[in-house]
């Protein structure tokens, strides 16, 4: 998976540059994550603005970072993303587990 | 496309870096139903999801230890349907014992076949001779 992450305004930014996350890809999302959780970067804002379409192992990917960050009292919140995205993130109402923010500044004020 | 009926066949190895490619395919085709009145780029996502989903269950439960086995797709247009069939070799499993998300408690698994189930119309899992299909149907109109 082709991802990149960048520390800004004291959070880790994982931006995902990929069109797709599926079960071909999502473990490698799930283990990136992961690796920055166990480096001590806790507060994560995963960036999805290339993404166009999740499935539910992409879903899980996410979910089980938001734990893991949960777990060792950090955050992983979820900026940019396109509205088909977010609707799969409705429609299994995970919208009111994870904090989703229009893009990156909006993330960052919120976090002030 | 008129009332034609138009078939789509597709075999592929049990391996994920097939997904994109099957699930561009039912993108690809909600595109070209003229007769579906609905949110067309809604459908489009909602099949790349469906055929997504449906064949990592087929690779998932498909024989593990056949370096050389195979899941089978069927689309079939119809002037008010949309029919997809997803064959797989393995064990098979119990379609109706797949209980719905804990929605209070979201786990990582077990949101797949919530996915079908919700945005299409119709799902069934049975076994048929040497294979398990997993038929799934969209009503058009």
């Amino acid at each position: 998976m082709n991802l990149k992450s960048e520390k800004i305004n004291g959070c880790n930014v994982l931006f995902i540059k990929e069109e797709r996350i599926d079960a071909h890809n999502s473990g490698e999302l799930k283990e990136a994550i992961l690796h920055l959780i166990e480096h001590g970067e806790i507060n994560i804002i995963v960036q999805l603005e290339q993404v166009r379409f999740i499935d539910s192992s992409g879903l899980g990917a996410l979910l089980s970072g938001f734990k893991n960050a949960a777990a060792k009292s950090g955050k992983l919140a979820i900026a940019n993303m396109q509205q088909q995205v977010l609707s799969m993130f409705e429609l299994t109402r995970l919208d009111r587990v994870f904090e989703i923010y229009a893009d990156l500044n909006e993330a960052f004020d919120s976090r002030l | 496309m008129c009332n034609s009926l138009i078939q789509v066949e597709v075999i592929i190895p049990t391996q994920t870096k097939y997904l994109d490619l099957i699930g561009s395919i039912g993108e690809r085709i909600a595109k070209e139903l003229d007769k579906f009145s609905g949110d067309r780029e809604a459908l489009a996502y909602h099949l790349n999801l469906v055929l997504t989903e449906a064949t990592v269950n087929a690779i998932k439960h498909g024989t593990q230890t056949n370096p050389n086995d195979t899941v089978r797709i069927t689309i079939h247009i119809r002037e008010n349907e949309l029919n997809i069939k997803v064959y797989d070799h393995g064990q098979g499993f119990d379609l109706e014992s797949v209980p719905l998300p804990d929605f209070e408690h979201p786990q990582e698994g077990g949101m797949g076949i919530f996915f079908i189930r919700t945005l299409m119309d119709s799902v069934t899992y049975t076994r048929q001779g040497d294979c398990n299909v997993l038929e799934i149907i969209k009503y058009l109109s």
